[in-house]
């Protein structure tokens, strides 16, 4: 099979296209078409997710015949580095407070970077947290805790 | 019809002491973002905006105009000193401004740029406060078919102007208007595609959108490939370009400006389009052209005229017909929804003071960019040598309180990981992200317009093909699909982009 896609970035856009056209028109099925007169409200979303569908089987078959370039190499470190430092960042501001999720966010996502030297992001991460405490929680008033719940903040 | 009395009201507005000041903060954010390289405007006002939301709507949209044409600025300082283009439409501006500050006349390449910049913005203003009554008069008289019509042109449009593969351009187009329907539908009060969260009920907020797809997803396309910067120079002498200098740039700012005024205005056009076009056709009129891209200052002037009229100018469809022609214009709209402004021609008869004082505050911010940016170009130089190992998990930080505090909702950031993770994978299957933000703008709008357009026939859908506007918008859009799709267009769109690649 891999050798028949000859453009394999149209093969798997249109096969995401595809995919999530295709769940749109399922899920929208619940919400009752309705008719042209008086458009429910699965009307527009259907015909969306159809023509995305179409786009994407478009795009599918067109890999099959017009060659293209290959995908690049998928820099998966540097996504999961990052991704999971603001996933973090996320599941920690409530409970642990903003002193501990922001230079848990700054380290995670620095670390990424191919310069990451402790010293300097240990330096960054504090600048950033007085910085963030300072200017959005004080001044701003960004309802944050600066030490979260499980610290009894 | 009083075009002064109304840049007069507009001018009272934009010179009150609040909005002079947050229109000197815009300036002064964007011109300072716009030179780090690697952080587009669309992030830079995405990351702003929830610091706006608690201002007045005159001076946040003040505020957010004089960030957008500020980074245009400093994208231009960026390009021509380390060669490296802070934002995509100064990408041509490094090509002959960057050959200028080898020869050692750097100095001489800012100030063009900012002349030009100044020159353009100026006539760009003008042109907003005289076409965009009349455009906002023809708008009122709009009913929900031509709107509806209007949004499919704009949306064809931005997809012939746009680079890259049209296939995928339409495509992105259509999974942002999905997008858009996530949430609690108006008029059922159904939820759709929620998945019982009841985060996703006022659907998602379209920050989240654009800083995930550009500000997570660019930190992470940047760390792909991370280079260290060399400036050419830390000290930049000389100014103020000789008299000989300015006869020679003269005629490019003016063809500059012609040309990027009118791409402005063209859905998907915007500075970036433009730029590259003045730098295309000044080559080719030029009488040293064959000097281009050895440091040809006409070579900085057209494009940085261009791409400043082209900012500018794309206004007028924004604030006239609430219709966004580029990614930034969708979150100024976005910007006006949260600030309970609905957009659309009735923002100038209701809200006079809104729309004039943001005219005139573009003259002011041009004003502002000219007389502060020279003088502060050592703060700039130092700002472009900040390494990017620094700047971007300062980004993440704004990002990930920007969105938390939205709603003070952790769900939020994970949903922006999750934006940011698919701006990624479809900048790596060549999918430009910035039509999907375009269309999950529109995507609720469009839905309306043509349900209510529906409802008025009788649910015939010829009334989208009777009603004349409506069917003349519909007949361009159609045409502009069928001319993109001819080979021989075709090649120019390929050609207008080659400089870039």
């Amino acid at each position: 099979m891999t050798t028949r896609v000859r453009n394999p970035k149209d093969f798997w856009a249109g096969l995401i296209y595809l995919a999530l056209g295709l769940a749109a028109v399922l899920l929208a099925r619940d919400y009752g078409f309705g008719s042209a007169n008086r458009m429910g409200p699965g009307y527009f979303p259907t015909v969306l997710g159809a023509l995305l569908a179409l786009i994407g089987l478009i795009a599918v078959l067109r890999a099959l015949v017009r060659p293209g370039a290959a995908i690049g190499a998928f820099a998966w470190k540097e996504v999961c580095l990052v991704l999971a430092a603001t996933l973090l960042f996320g599941a920690l501001i409530r409970g642990a407070g903003l002193v501990i999720a922001l230079p848990v966010l700054v380290l995670l996502g620095a670390y990424a970077s191919v310069h990451f030297r402790w010293r300097a992001a240990l330096a960054l991460a504090a600048g950033l947290t007085a910085f963030s405490a300072l200017v959005f929680v004080k001044a701003l008033g960004v309802p944050m805790p600066l030490l979260g719940a499980w610290f009894g903040g | 019809m009083d075009i002064l009395a109304n840049l007069g009201l507009g001018l009272e507005t934009a010179l009150g002491l609040t909005n002079l000041l947050y229109c000197l903060l815009g300036v002064f954010l964007g011109t300072a973002i716009g030179v780090l390289p690697g952080l587009g405007p669309v992030a830079t006002i995405a990351m702003l905006l929830p610091a706006t939301f608690g201002l007045p709507p005159v001076s946040a949209l003040i505020m957010l105009a004089g960030i957008y044409y500020g980074a245009q600025y400093g994208g231009s300082t960026t390009a021509i000193l380390v060669n490296l283009p802070g934002e995509s439409s100064s990408v041509v501006t490094a090509l002959d401004g960057y050959q200028m500050a080898r020869k050692g006349h750097a100095g001489k390449a800012l100030a063009t740029a900012a002349i030009g910049s100044f020159a353009a913005g100026t006539v760009a203003t003008l042109l907003i406060a005289f076409f965009a009554p009349p455009l906002a008069e023809v708008a009122l008289k709009f009913g929900p078919a031509e709107y509806f019509s209007l949004m499919v042109l704009g949306l064809v449009a931005s997809i012939v102007l746009a680079h890259g593969s049209l296939l995928h351009a339409i495509g992105m187009i259509v999974l942002g208007l999905l997008l858009g329907l996530v949430g609690t539908d108006v008029n059922s009060g159904l939820a759709r595609y929620t998945f019982d969260r009841p985060e996703l009920a006022d659907g998602i907020n379209f920050v989240i959108v654009a800083m995930g797809m550009f500000g997570l997803g660019e930190i992470v396309r940047n760390l792909e490939h991370e280079e260290s910067r060399t400036l050419l120079l830390r000290h930049v002498s000389g100014l103020l370009p000789s008299r000989e200098d300015l006869g020679r740039i003269v005629a490019p700012i003016v063809r500059g400006t012609v040309l990027g005024s009118l791409l402005g205005i063209l859905p998907g056009g915007g500075a970036m389009l433009a730029s590259f076009s003045a730098y295309a056709i000044e080559k080719k009129v030029s009488k040293n052209a064959a000097q281009f891209g050895q440091g040809a200052i006409e070579g900085v002037a057209a494009p940085e005229s261009a791409n400043n009229a082209g900012a500018q100018t794309s206004f007028i469809p924004m604030l006239t017909l609430g219709i966004p022609s580029n990614p930034v214009m969708a979150l100024m709209i976005g910007a006006l929804i949260i600030q309970g402004i609905q957009p659309g021609p009735s923002v100038m008869t209701e809200q006079p003071a809104l729309f004039w004082g943001i005219v005139a505050s573009m003259w002011v911010g041009n004003l502002f960019l000219l007389v502060l940016n020279l003088p502060l170009i050592g703060l700039w130089v130092r700002m472009i040598m900040v390494p990017y190992q620094l700047l971007y998990p300062a980004i993440l930080v704004f990002c990930a309180i920007g969105v938390f505090s939205l709603n003070n909702s952790a769900f939020d950031v994970g949903l922006m990981a999750l934006f940011g993770l698919a701006g990624y994978v479809f900048a790596k299957l060549d999918c430009e992200p910035a039509p999907l933000l375009l269309g999950f703008i529109l995507g609720p709008m469009m839905e309306e317009y043509l349900r209510r357009a529906l409802l008025l026939s009788r649910g015939d859908p010829s009334v989208l093909v009777t009603r004349p506007i409506s069917a003349v918008m519909l007949a361009l859009a159609l045409v502009a699909l069928c001319l993109v799709l001819s080979p021989a267009l075709r090649r120019k769109r390929e050609e207008a982009f080659a400089e870039e690649e």
